[in-house]
């Protein structure tokens, strides 16, 4: 359990050492120490989680098993890996003086901030807290939106923090209601809301009230996972805040939504003996894959353009999980991961192009490759893994849902696959001049950290090629646990 | 027999009484405003003074000019004999319902209506069309309230409806705190007072009901003058007994019915003091604000509906 | 359920509970900024009355807690913070230019027609005698997202965002008295963090679009823009 205060204690840590020596110069190295110390914390859960199986805290608030332990660890090396990429970024802005010292001391702190509420709604096993945190990762990061305080910026920030604000108090409301057929079967009103309590006794929960739950649920954490209709803050949030935000929103905060939604649908499924839950969940995130896929050609902006593809993806997990079964499911877990550690990497680099066009118009990033090989190799392989392409690991997790929408609803597979299509053109048609056309006159080349990119396109590839034993093992447990089947 | 005679009684104690009600509502008013107030009875000496002088009619005046000061008056007091003043056992309440009651008055209005437009001044057809809107708006909410209460006592009945009240003894019922609001508001705009019309004033831009009578005399007028002190009474009373019945009588004793008098007199006077309290707080708004005064008091009553479904009888 | 079978502070529950749906209303059509606040400041006063009487009427005495919390935080915290604001934005005379007033009080009424339908079957399921003021509940919710709609002004879709919040609480206490503590206070510290960043916000907005009328944040569209004119291109 050390490991597990560690892991959220020094992030806790962070919000304040942000906060008090955010502005000075060597910020960038403390914020990339306390991800790192973060890490090291989250690996030793990880491993004990492994070595002894699902651990409850003592008072019963925390609640560690094979799945959320993974998305802890995920979590961190990302929150890692993209505070070493923020600390030359965010000197390059102030260099550029886009941002001023008291933004800085709030960035770093928020950065913090965020990764507790995400650590915290992660570990955590009562279903309240679970929709306090979810709610304290958007206060956080909303500020962190409009840093730049442009009009644009605070539009995306108002947008982000109403629309997430209102979807997120349905699932206040669903997990009200959760907690009401709860009450009537769980003795101890104050256990009503754990979740291993809850999904012990999920058979006896009412059915009526939790398809009614499961609804406002869907809605409200859906709108924070970006299915669509309820998508329209994520672009703008993304292209509008600063870079290594984007990275973690697409990366981490998506995922963390999604692994409520999946929670919850876990106790639904439970109680509901349909497949309720599983249809709602297949019905928006094919919408949102495959209309997402089509808003990828219209875009002009970046940033914009690859936080539709994140829309996207997370659509596709969602179906995935929909979807249930242990293929599925299996799917599912390993697109979280290699989405994650893919989509990050491209927003580092495109951060990184950014930076050298001095734009993040898609019409003036041109010839990438020929100002900074580095930059336009990575956005070209981060592009080409995160469409699916054999042999990273997108292809092997979308190739693992594919073969489970085969085996369970084959006339699904065209759409699927057609929506796969659609993205890739999409993808491709913008990202082919971005780095081979012609370099305009006076592209700065500028100091970029690629080691993030290179350790995470590397893990996609790893992953795509060979899925490690101890990996494979620990998917497979977290397939059990949310499908009831084991994949192997 | 007995019955029937008492109501008749009741009714004649109304008429008489609505003069009164109108004097006590002038004398706080002038209080208020640290004016000089007139006596209680000079309501009834207008009256008298009006029923003696002569009339004037207009050149081009027809038979509709001539008849509507009787049928006003006559509708008025039918709708006065509806609704149970002292008595809460009241003969004529089976006969004639709660909407029975709201279409006399809409009857009255109709011919007011008619005679503002009737003599072919501007005034008069200018009045017309501002009443038609109120009312238009008015008797919605008005039905609204009214239905809300029959929903809860499962009746039209008025005389019922006060017994259910009183049988009931003290539930707290939101649907009738907002119906009652809703009904409030509905009679400020119905009996022409403060914010929606001004009784006293003979301004051209404002005038609703006095425009429409400015043309009238002499007994014609007094009639009209009564009416419209009677309508007042009748929305007051309304109010009064059936949001809160208490002291009404229900038997046939001299006890019983001094007591229903003095309760009634009692809740009435309070009412005018809290009508002139709103009066006095409240600036008259321009017309075209009257639909959203409106549009709110047939929200309250929506509201008094939904909550009695919703709150009351749900589940 | 009859009403009149009721102990009296049971009915009063009810009767405060069609006051707090009654001050959604209200805010659904007062215009002026001030008001609204103060008829926000009411609904909270409102709710904490509310929740003290469900309180002891049910004997769960927790609920004074929660009701403590919610009078200090949403009838006295929050409005005086959004009051501070507009006084110190200079904007407390503003009036804000309603669409459609009538029209959408009558979607208000609908909307509550709609949240009794939603809750009808947790309703039959419960035996609670607050149990029909949780279709009130959804109803305010409904109410504050359509407040939030309707207008253009940020500080009154803040306070639609709080009335919703408001909601939610008030289905919380009817429904099940309460959520757990912890996961209450949980909830009270975001509403006002929330707050405290909304009024952040107010500032930011007014820096740099210059007024509060969310109308005027309309860059970012997914419509395609004209393409800015192509620029030379190096050779």
């Amino acid at each position: 359990m050390t490991a597990l205060w560690l892991t959220l204690l020094i992030p806790l840590l962070g919000i304040a050492v942000g906060a008090l020596i955010g502005q000075r110069r060597h910020a960038g190295w403390v914020n990339v120490a306390l991800t790192a110390a973060t890490l090291a914390a989250a690996l030793w859960l990880a491993y004990t989680v492994l070595d002894r199986g699902p651990q409850l805290s003592p008072g019963k608030m925390f609640y560690i098993d094979a799945f959320n332990v993974y998305l802890v660890a995920l979590t961190a090396f990302v929150g890692l890996t993209t505070a070493i990429f923020s600390r030359t970024y965010m000197l390059h802005e102030v260099e550029r003086r886009r941002l001023g010292k008291r933004r800085m001391r709030l960035y770093h702190s928020m950065y913090q901030g965020f990764m507790f509420a995400m650590f915290a709604a992660l570990t955590t096993n009562n279903v309240g807290i679970l929709w306090v945190a979810m709610e304290g990762a958007t206060l956080a990061t909303v500020l962190l939106v409009s840093l730049y305080r442009t009009p644009e910026a605070i539009e995306a920030a108002w947008k982000y923090f109403i629309l997430c604000g209102v979807g997120i108090a349905q699932a206040l409301f669903g997990t009200v209601l959760l907690y009401f057929a709860a009450e009537r079967v769980i003795p101890n009103p104050d256990d009503a809301l754990l979740w291993n309590v809850l999904y012990a006794a999920a058979s006896q929960l009412e059915p009526t009230v939790l398809t009614l739950a499961f609804v406002f649920l869907l809605v409200g954490y859906g709108t924070k996972v970006g299915l669509v209709p309820l998508h329209n803050w994520l672009p703008d949030a993304h292209s509008e805040g600063p870079t290594p935000m984007s990275a973690i929103l697409s990366g981490l905060l998506l995922n963390v939504a999604l692994y409520a939604l999946v929670r919850m649908k876990m106790i639904v499924d439970g109680s509901l003996h349909s497949h309720l839950a599983g249809y709602l969940m297949m019905g928006f995130g094919m919408l949102s894959f495959l209309v997402a896929g089509l808003f990828l050609h219209r875009q002009r902006d970046i940033k914009r353009m690859f936080s539709y593809s994140s829309i996207e993806h997370m659509g596709l997990m969602t179906f995935a999980f929909g979807l249930g079964g242990a293929l599925a499911t299996f799917g599912a877990l390993l697109h979280m991961t290699v989405h994650s550690l893919t989509k990050s990497a491209i927003f580092v680099t495109v951060g990184h192009a950014a930076q050298i066009a001095g734009t993040q118009s898609i019409e003036k990033i041109r010839g990438l490759i020929r100002t900074q090989p580095a930059v336009g190799w990575g956005l070209l392989i981060g592009a080409v893994a995160i469409a699916g392409f054999p042999p990273f690991g997108v292809f092997t997790s979308e190739f693992l849902v594919l073969t489970a929408t085969m085996k369970s609803w084959p006339w699904l597979t065209p759409p699927l696959l057609v929506g796969l299509a659609i993205a890739f053109a999409g993808l491709f048609r913008h990202l082919h001049p971005m780095v081979y056309g012609e370099a305009p006159a006076g592209q700065q080349r500028v100091t970029a950290n690629m080691l993030p990119v290179l350790l995470h396109l590397a893990f996609v590839l790893w992953l795509g090629l060979a899925i490690p034993a101890f990996l494979a093992d620990w998917f497979s447990q977290a397939t059990k646990l949310i499908s009831g089947s084991s994949p192997l | 027999m007995t019955a029937w005679l008492l109501g008749v009684l009741q009714t004649l104690l109304f008429v008489v009484s609505a003069p009164l009600l109108a004097g006590w509502i002038k004398r706080v008013k002038c209080h208020m405003q640290n004016r000089a107030a007139p006596a209680l009875w000079q309501p009834y000496r207008d009256l008298a003074k009006l029923l003696r002088k002569r009339v004037v009619l207009a050149e081009h005046a027809s038979w509709v000019f001539r008849a509507t000061p009787f049928i006003v008056f006559g509708a008025t007091i039918l709708a006065a004999a509806v609704v149970p003043l002292v008595l809460a056992q009241h003969p004529a309440a089976a006969v004639a319902d709660v909407i029975v009651l709201v279409g006399f008055l809409a009857l009255a209005r109709f011919f007011t209506a008619l005679a503002g437009m009737d003599i072919g001044t501007a005034f008069g057809g200018m009045g017309s069309s501002r009443e038609m809107m109120i009312g238009a708006l008015a008797e919605p909410v008005m039905l609204m309230a009214v239905f809300t209460l029959s929903m809860t006592a499962s009746t039209t009945n008025l005389s019922e409806a006060v017994g259910y009240t009183l049988n009931g003894g003290l539930v707290l019922r939101p649907s009738f705190v907002f119906a009652l609001l809703g009904l409030m508001m509905v009679a400020v705009a119905e009996t022409g007072r403060i914010p929606v019309d001004n009784p006293a004033t003979h301004l051209e831009l404002t005038m609703v009901h006095e425009a429409m009578i400015l043309e009238y005399s002499g007994r014609h007028l007094a009639l009209i003058e009564w009416a419209a002190q009677i309508k007042l009474m009748v929305y007051m009373v309304l109010i009064a007994n059936i949001f809160l019945p208490w002291g009404i009588a229900t038997e046939l004793t001299a006890q019983a019915a001094a007591l229903g008098v003095t309760a009634i007199g009692a809740k009435l006077a309070l009412l005018g003091v809290l009508l002139i309290l709103w009066e006095t707080v409240m600036a008259k708004m321009r017309l075209f604000r009257v639909p959203q005064f409106l549009g709110f008091a047939f929200l309250l009553s929506l509201l008094g509906m939904l909550t009695h479904v919703v709150l009351e009888t749900g589940g | 359920m009859d009403l009149t079978q009721l102990g009296l502070f049971d009915q009063a529950v009810l009767l405060f509970a069609a006051f707090v749906l009654f001050t959604s209303f209200v805010m659904l059509a007062q215009a002026r900024i001030v008001p609204l606040i103060h008829t926000f400041a009411w609904q909270g006063a409102l709710l904490a009355v509310t929740t003290a009487l469900v309180a002891y009427a049910t004997r769960h005495p927790h609920l004074y807690l929660s009701a403590g919390i919610t009078l200090i935080l949403k009838a006295a915290l929050i409005p005086w913070l959004l009051h501070r604001l507009t006084v110190r934005l200079g904007i407390q005379r503003e009036v804000e230019a309603l669409a459609y007033p009538t029209l959408v009080l009558i979607a208000g009424g609908a909307l509550v027609i709609f949240s009794y339908y939603v809750a009808l079957p947790i309703v039959q399921l419960s035996a609670m005698v607050t149990r029909n003021t949780i279709a009130a509940g959804i109803a305010i919710v409904l109410l504050g997202m359509l407040l939030m709609i309707v207008r253009k002004k940020a500080i009154s879709q803040v306070i639609g965002f709080m009335s919703i919040e408001n909601g939610l609480f008030f289905a919380a206490v009817v429904s099940t008295y309460g959520m757990p503590m912890v996961v209450e206070l949980g909830i009270a510290f975001d509403v006002l963090v929330a707050a405290v960043l909304f009024g952040v916000f107010f500032f930011q907005m007014r820096a740099s679009i210059d007024s509060l009328d969310v109308d005027r944040l309309n860059r970012l569209r997914e419509v395609d823009e004209p393409a800015p004119a192509p620029e030379e291109t190096a050779p």
